[in-house]
């Protein structure tokens, strides 16, 4: 140990220096700290209001709205894409053309416009009946009844979220080699099998960034749903900041709770990333 | 002694190219077939045709005597449905150049899954025979490993004990040797010549024919989708007749 210590001292290496690297590093700093400062002492931010409404009950149920929203929005894509994506690599060609038809649409039309027209969907169908083609109706009901916000909402973002999950699904299941299906096919396996033992959990290790992805923009993209009345967390602080005049500090409020949520999913997928990768 | 696996006209063709056009081929019980030709010959695409991973044009396929991925009514094949094919390709093992083990899953995983899910092996019974077959490709301590941790060699040793797994009466080998660096080729063909010593019947498309001439009983050149010739390996690889033979083995040797 001391010898090769000795040996190594007795060579000068001197390693590139980067002045402008350091210069770089403490102007950012210096911004940074401007910043910093200025949002702490500026008092139109009012943090106290911030404070004050942090943790109010009408929040927390706002957020709590937006946590459903992102969860079943998300099962209705993951779900429906995963469907969307086997019918895409269908080798019926009808199958196919149509889920790429469904994509191409979903991913096409603005969520935005999506929500605000599911939830004007009584202005084309004023009667939603459940039957028998040409023949007896088994249930019908007043389409303005039936379609609440939730389910316009739902509907908005699940369905435009399942066209990039299938996409996103279809990569997936491309990138597992085809060896891997005549591998599990010649001992014996079957289609169905072969996908859920085989192909899916490799297609996981490439699905689950980009669906993280979704996930996260997910949590963000409910508060669209803001334009159709329901009561998400933005919703929620808008309403309140339209009796209190106390708009900034709300914005706030609903901003530290995207931040936050974000921040736990952004662990989460570091996690799922993990357990996926294999050796 | 009962052919394990006949061939009778086999032809297939990917639109207007001819693949395979009129193949015949006999393997008797606990013999070892070796197919040797060049590179686009069909030699593959005729494994592939054996358990049904291709379909065929016309001819007949008979493993065991079953007729393979087909019913046969008024002279007329009819494809059978997936749940009978699968059935049937239970019977038939299969090793692939690449190995084609299934990376999620460890060495043991590889070798239960099919047992446990297709043909309903209790685990501690489907376990217990997967360490067996381990100990006889020589794995048994590399178990818990997942088949990037392996070598090639190891790899494709692990992707025969899961076809064995399955307790077939023919293995398939399509170049199990070809994409293993030199020195782990060996480790490979040692499994394969104890297999054929315990008396399993086998078809191995190879490129080895130290191989061929060591454990073969038999050897069909094939050159153009078609067989050019077939004999005793011995005899074939040193006095060949055909001049399709001389050729391939001249640039071969």
């Amino acid at each position: 140990m001391q010898t090769a210590t000795a040996r190594r001292s007795t060579e000068q290496v001197v390693p590139l220096r980067h002045p402008g690297t350091w210069l770089a590093t403490a102007i950012v700093l210096l911004i940074v700290g401007l910043a910093l400062y200025s949002v702490a002492t500026n008092p139109a931010f009012q943090w106290g209001v911030v404070a004050q409404y942090m943790f109010n009950g009408q929040v927390l149920t706002g957020l709590r709205r937006t946590l459903e929203l992102t969860l079943a929005a998300m099962v209705i894509g993951l779900v429906l894409g995963t469907v969307l994506a086997l019918l895409r690599l269908s080798r019926n060609p009808l199958l196919s053309t149509v889920s790429w038809i469904y994509i191409w649409f979903f991913r096409s039309v603005p969520t935005l416009v999506q929500l605000i027209f599911w939830y004007n969907f009584g202005a084309l169908y004023s009667k939603i009946s459940l039957g028998i083609p040409f023949g007896p109706t088994l249930f019908s009901a007043n389409t303005n009844v039936m379609i609440t916000p939730l389910f316009a909402a739902l509907a908005g973002l699940g369905l435009s979220q399942s066209a990039y999950t299938a996409e996103v699904i279809r990569a997936g299941i491309l990138s597992v080699p085809l060896g891997q299906t005549r591998a599990a096919s010649a001992l014996g396996m079957r289609r169905m099998m072969i996908f859920r033992r085989i192909i899916l959990p490799q297609a996981m290790k490439v699905v689950i960034p980009p669906v993280s992805n979704e996930v996260i923009s997910m949590v963000k993209n409910t508060s669209l749903v803001s334009v159709i009345a329901l009561a998400e967390l933005l919703y929620t602080t808008q309403l309140i900041y339209s009796r209190t005049y106390q708009t900034i500090p709300l914005l706030i409020v609903a901003s530290l709770w995207y931040l936050i949520i974000v921040s736990i999913l952004s662990l989460g997928q570091h996690f799922l990333e993990r357990k996926f990768r294999h050796r | 002694m009962q052919d394990i696996l006949k061939i009778r006209g086999l032809t297939k063709s990917y639109g207007h190219k001819v693949i395979l056009s009129g193949i015949d081929i006999d393997v008797p019980a606990g013999s070892v077939m070796c197919i040797i030709g060049p590179s686009g010959s069909g030699k593959s695409t005729l494994l592939s045709c054996i358990n049904h991973l291709e379909s065929i044009d016309s001819g007949r396929v008979w493993v065991a005597g079953e007729l393979v991925g087909y019913r046969e009514r008024n002279g007329r094949l009819f494809e059978l449905p997936e749940r009978e094919v699968a059935r049937m390709r239970q019977n038939v093992g299969m090793v692939f150049q690449q190995f084609n083990l299934f990376p999620h899953m460890t060495a043991l995983q590889n070798i239960i899954e099919a047992p446990i899910r297709v043909k309903r092996v209790r685990p501690p019974e489907a376990r217990k025979r997967a360490f067996a077959l381990l100990e006889r490709v020589g794995l048994a301590d590399r178990h818990e490993a997942f088949p990037a941790q392996l070598s090639g060699g190891q790899q494709q040793r692990v992707a025969i004990a899961r076809a064995l797994a399955m307790d077939p009466q023919l293995m398939l080998f399509d170049e199990p040797t070809s994409a293993l660096d030199p020195e782990l080729v060996g480790e490979v063909l040692t499994v394969m010549k104890d297999l054929a010593r315990s008396g399993m019947t086998m078809v191995v498309v190879t490129h080895e024919l130290g191989f061929a001439r060591e454990v073969g009983d038999a050897i069909t050149f094939m050159d153009a989708g078609a067989v050019v010739e077939r004999g005793d390996p011995r005899a074939v690889l040193s006095a060949p007749k055909e001049r399709r033979t001389r050729d391939f083995l001249s640039r071969v040797l």
